[in-house]
C-alpha cells in the first residue's frame, strides 16, 4: 500500500504532523473508505486529535520519527515537490519519500507496529453549542493567558462567549491572577448557543490546532456541550477534515449553578465481556517494545483494593475528565483519567453514578 | 481606599509597560506607592535580598491620561500595596495594540489591581480583557519601611558607560567569583584585569575608593534594563555600598548594592 502527496499538500500534512505532536508522542496512521486518518492522543487520554486526508493505510508509529521526517516546514515548502508514503508491512516499515527539487530523493525510512485502531467517540450534531470563528480570533483570545496555562473555562451567554484561565480551589486561589476575556457574537462567523454551558479543558493541547488553522487559514469550528462532555474544534476543508476533541471537567462545583445534568445514555452490556481485553492489551504491547514515555506503568493494584477505589472514585467528578473511545467490536471504552490515570471505567447496568459506570481494576482486565 | 487610571495613548502604555517590566526583572516582589502625584516601586534592603534596595519613581501625569485616587485617609492621601511586578507585566504587554487600559484597585477574592483592556476588533462591540492582579495592602504603621533614600555621602561619583557594554563586562566577569569596582583617577572593573572606563574622581586620586559587590546583583541589575537612560551614574561609599541611578525621561530608577566585606 502506498500514498503520494503532492505540491503544497506535503506542507498541510507536515502542518497536520506537527500540530498532533502537540498532543501524543505517537501517531496512528489508519486508511478508512472515507480517507487515511491520522491520530493522536495523549497520555492520560484527555485529550485526541484526528486528521481525516484522502488515501489509504494502517499501521501506528512512533510521531517523533514522523515529525522529524517534516521538521523544517520553511524548507519543505521551497524544495519537497512530492512526498510517497509506502507501507511495507513485511519488513515492518513506513518509507517517507521526499521527492525534491534538482532531483534530491530523501528517504526516511521509519519502523511502525501493527495496533488497534484508535477513535474517539463523539457525534458533533448532538452539541448544544456551535461556533465558528477565523483562527485569528481564537490565536488573539489564547495570547493573553500564559503558555503554561494548564486549564482555561469557557462559558457562552446567548450574545457572549467568556475565556478564562481556571484556578483549582485547593492551589493558592488568593495568589493566582486572574484573567477573563469577553468575546461578542458578532465577532464569530457563526455563533449558536443553546445551552448557557460553562466547560473547563486544558488549553494548552488547543494550541497545536490553532497553529495548524491559522496557517492554512481555516475557520474553526467549536462545539461545546456541558461540564463532562467532551469539546471539539474543528478544521473543514475540501480535502482533509481535522477535528481536535478535548476531555472537559465534569461536575466542577464552582460551575454547578449554571450547568443542568443530564445522564449519558448507558453504554451497551457487551462492555464487561474479554473482548474488551485486546484493546488494552494491545495499546500495553504495543508500548513495550521501543523505550517510549507514554506508556502507562504495569498496574499495581490488587483485588482487595476494589472497595477503596471505588470510593476514590466517588469523589472523581469533582476532578478530571473523561474521553470515549471506540473498540473495535464497536463497543464503547471510557477511560477515566486521575492521579492513578489507569484505573478503567466499565460500562455495567448497575449504575452507580450519573456517567453509568463502575469502578474496576486493570488486573481483572488484564486476566 | 480608591484607585483608577486610565492609558490611552499608546506610546505611554508601552513605556509604562517598559517600566513594570523591568522592575520585574529586579524583584519578584515590590511595594508599589501610589500618591496624587506619583507612582513609586520600592524595594526596602533586607536579608532577604541581600540587602539590595531599590527606589523607582514615575510621575503618573507622564503615563496616565486620567488619575483618580483616594488614599487610606486625607492626612495619609496615598495607598500602599505589595505586588507581584511580573504579574503587572504579562497583563500589560499582551494589551500594547488597546483602545484604552484600565488600571483600578478592586476588591475581587482578595484586594486586586485589576487592569482592564478594550481591544479594538472588526466588529461592533469593543473586547474586553481583564486581569486580577491579587495584591496585598500594607498597613500605615509599615509605610516608614518603604520611603524615599536619601541620597548617601558618597566619595566617588562616576558616570556609566553605556549599559548594554557594561552589561557584556560585567557577564564575561561573573565566571570570576568576586567583583571589585576600584576608582582612582581611572574606573577599574578588576579581579585580575584591569579594564578603563571614563570616570570623574572628586578626591585625592591617590587614594583608591571600592565598593565591592556581588556580581550577580549587578548582573541583575543590568539584566532588566532595555533602554539606554539619558543618564547613567555611579556613587560609591568606600566600603558600604553601590549606588546606581538611572534617569530616562520619563521614570527616575536608584538601587543600591551594599558592599560585601
Amino acid at each position: 500500500m502506498h500514498c503520494i502527496v503532492t505540491g503544497g499538500n506535503v506542507k498541510v500534512l507536515a502542518k497536520a504532523v506537527h500540530s498532533l505532536s502537540r498532543i501524543g508522542d505517537e501517531l496512528y496512521v489508519e486508511p478508512q473508505e472515507d480517507g487515511l486518518a491520522l491520530r493522536s492522543v495523549n497520555s492520560s487520554r484527555s485529550a485526541y486529535a484526528c486528521f481525516l486526508f484522502a488515501p489509504l493505510f494502517f499501521s501506528r508509529c512512533r510521531l517523533h520519527s514522523v515529525q522529524s521526517v517534516f521538521r523544517s516546514l520553511t524548507t519543505l515548502e521551497k524544495t519537497v515537490e512530492k512526498c510517497h508514503i509506502d507501507l511495507d508491512k513485511q519488513k515492518d516499515r513506513l518509507t517517507f519519500t521526499l521527492h525534491c527539487k534538482h532531483g534530491l530523493l530523501k528517504t526516511h525510512n521509519l519502523s511502525f507496529q501493527d495496533s488497534e485502531s484508535l477513535q474517539a467517540v463523539f457525534d458533533k450534531d448532538s452539541y448544544a453549542n456551535v461556533f465558528r470563528a477565523q483562527p485569528r480570533l481564537l490565536v488573539d483570545t489564547v495570547v493573553h493567558f500564559p503558555p503554561s496555562l494548564e486549564e482555561v473555562t469557557v462559558s457562552v451567554s446567548d450574545e457572549r462567549m467568556w475565556v478564562r484561565n481556571h484556578v483549582e480551589e485547593e492551589a493558592e486561589a488568593s495568589k493566582a491572577m486572574l484573567t477573563e476575556l469577553c468575546l461578542a457574537s458578532d465577532e464569530f462567523d457563526h455563533f449558536a448557543a443553546q445551552a448557557h454551558n460553562s466547560v473547563t479543558f486544558c488549553l494548552k493541547e488547543l494550541r497545536g490546532l490553532l497553529v495548524f488553522a491559522e496557517s492554512t487559514g481555516l475557520p474553526v469550528s467549536m462545539y461545546l456541550d456541558e461540564p463532562g462532555s467532551p469539546v471539539v474544534l474543528s478544521v473543514t476543508d475540501s480535502v482533509l477534515e481535522g477535528n481536535f476533541v478535548l476531555a472537559t471537567l465534569s461536575d466542577d462545583p464552582s460551575l454547578r449553578k449554571n450547568s443542568t445534568h443530564k445522564t449519558a445514555p448507558p453504554p451497551p452490556d457487551d462492555f464487561m465481556n474479554d473482548d474488551m481485553d485486546s484493546f488494552l492489551i494491545a495499546m500495553d504491547t504495543s508500548i513495550a517494545p521501543g523505550p517510549s514515555n507514554t506508556g502507562p506503568p504495569p498496574p499495581s493494584l490488587s483485588d482487595d483494593t476494589q472497595e477503596e477505589e471505588t470510593d476514590d472514585l466517588d469523589r472523581l467528578p469533582n476532578k478530571k475528565v473523561c474521553l470515549r473511545f471506540l473498540r473495535k467490536d464497536g463497543g464503547v471504552l471510557t477511560v477515566l483519567s486521575k492521579n492513578t490515570p489507569y484505573v478503567c471505567r466499565v460500562a455495567s447496568e448497575q449504575t452507580t453514578e450519573t456517567s453509568g459506570t463502575k469502578a474496576c481494576t486493570l488486573k481483572q482486565i488484564f486476566n | 481606599m480608591k484607585f483608577r487610571g486610565k492609558i490611552i495613548d499608546i506610546a505611554c502604555l508601552n513605556h509604562f509597560t517598559r517600566v513594570v517590566t523591568t522592575i520585574s526583572k529586579l524583584t519578584k516582589m515590590c511595594v508599589l506607592r501610589l500618591t496624587p502625584d506619583n507612582l513609586f516601586f520600592v524595594l526596602s534592603g533586607k536579608v532577604a535580598n541581600g540587602g539590595v534596595s531599590m527606589w523607582c519613581e514615575l510621575s503618573q501625569a507622564n503615563f496616565f491620561d486620567e488619575y483618580q485616587m483616594e488614599g487610606v485617609s486625607s492626612e495619609d492621601n496615598e495607598i500602599c500595596l505589595e505586588v507581584t511586578p511580573e504579574n503587572l507585566s504579562r497583563a500589560l504587554k499582551t494589551v500594547q495594540n488597546a483602545k484604552a487600559v484600565k488600571v483600578k484597585l478592586t476588591k475581587k477574592h482578595c484586594p486586586c489591581l485589576t487592569i482592564a483592556a478594550e481591544l479594538p476588533t472588526l466588529s461592533s462591540v469593543s473586547r474586553v480583557v481583564t486581569h486580577d492582579v491579587p495584591v496585598d495592602v500594607i498597613p500605615r504603621r509599615l509605610w516608614h519601611e518603604f520611603k524615599e533614600p536619601s541620597m548617601p555621602d558618597f566619595d566617588v561619583s562616576i558616570y556609566l558607560p553605556p549599559l548594554k557594554t557594561m552589561k557584556n563586562i560585567v557577564d564575561r566577569m561573573k565566571n570570576l567569583s568576586n567583583f571589585l569596582v576600584g576608582v582612582g583617577q581611572e574606573v577599574k572593573l578588576t579581579l585580575h584585569q584591569a579594564l578603563e572606563l571614563c570616570g570623574k574622581s572628586s578626591r585625592d586620586p591617590e587614594s583608591l575608593v571600592e565598593a565591592r559587590v556581588d556580581i550577580r546583583r549587578l548582573q541583575q541589575f543590568l539584566v532588566g534594563q532595555q533602554v539606554n537612560p539619558s543618564k547613567a551614574m555611579c556613587n560609591i561609599v568606600h566600603q558600604s555600598v553601590l549606588h546606581l541611578i538611572l534617569l530616562h525621561e520619563d521614570m527616575s530608577l536608584q538601587y543600591f548594592i551594599p558592599a560585601v566585606a
